[in-house]
């Protein structure tokens, strides 16, 4: 049932990820190009994604255990860190270049577009630095 | 500043769809809907392994089946020169890592937990993104 659980909300995210228009990069730069001629939709994207979620934390927030496993996965990291800050500033500029941030990014495998793949190998390249890094560290 | 293909309707169903999938995700499995995570999961760890593939999956084949039902074709207009892709690739993949989310773990699943962390990421990879955009636009 977890396995089904998986598709299913996978399946509903690439929906909305495309009602949205956040698989367009070209939206995407739009929305971020708030001081020439700036896009606001995607300002209601996340609007709306957290008008849904926000109450939903808040109430299962009591709740011991999930549906289709043994336990919830609560994030722990707490402290706001020079990690957080330098990686959040790096990812940024990442997505304000092309207009692709992760989650887009994969849905994008879907148009078949090189330079889809392009970005998504050097994203991947990106996760493989860093794992490399923290293995040696 | 002029407003350019404003869609509220459509972002904000779209949104709400977002928001549905985060919860049915964490209500059923526990988990947090962030999609660097769970990639980066899915390529080098075995925990969990076919569950994130088929939540990428969903994702992948969320775009196909609007496709199929609606016959409409989905724009995707993109930058296509290798240098700014390959570096923009990097940079989403280097930044997510170390700051450990994008836009749906921390800018929608932190922001809804009222995660500080969070708060404060999302701000960041928000203004990093205008000022990547102001920027280019320049050159």
């Amino acid at each position: 049932m977890n396995r089904f659980c998986s598709l299913v909300s996978g399946l509903i995210f690439g929906l909305g990820l495309t009602i949205s228009g956040m698989t367009n990069p070209e939206k995407v730069i739009n929305f971020l190009n708030v001081t020439r001629s700036w896009d606001p939709s995607l300002a209601f994207v996340m609007i709306g994604a957290i008008a849904v979620s926000a109450p939903f934390f808040y109430l299962v927030k009591n709740k011991n255990k999930p549906w289709f496993a043994e336990s919830f996965s609560w994030p722990t990291l707490k402290e706001i860190d020079s990690k957080l800050v330098v990686g959040s500033l790096l990812f940024g500029i990442g997505w304000g270049l092309i207009g692709l941030c992760p989650g887009p990014a994969i849905a994008s495998i879907s148009f078949i577009h090189h330079s889809s793949f392009t970005f998504i190998l050097a994203m991947f390249a990106g996760f493989s630095l860093v794992r490399a890094y923290n293995l040696l560290k | 500043m002029t407003i350019i293909n404003f869609t509220p309707v459509s972002s904000l169903l779209g949104g709400l769809l977002i928001g549905l999938a985060v919860i049915i995700f964490f209500i059923g499995n526990g988990r947090i809907a962030g999609i660097s995570g769970i990639t980066n999961n899915f390529l080098f760890s075995t925990v969990n392994r076919l569950d994130n593939f088929l939540f990428l999956l969903g994702i992948i084949l969320g775009p196909l089946l609007y496709q199929f039902f609606t016959g409409e074709t989905i724009p995707f207009v993109i930058d296509s020169s290798l240098i700014p892709l390959v570096s923009a690739g990097l940079l989403v993949g280097v930044g997510t890592a170390i700051g450990g989310g994008c836009t749906s773990g921390h800018g929608v699943c932190g922001i809804s937990r009222f995660s500080s962390r969070s708060i404060v990421a999302t701000l960041l990879f928000m203004v990093a993104a205008i000022v990547t955009v102001y920027v280019k636009g320049m050159i």
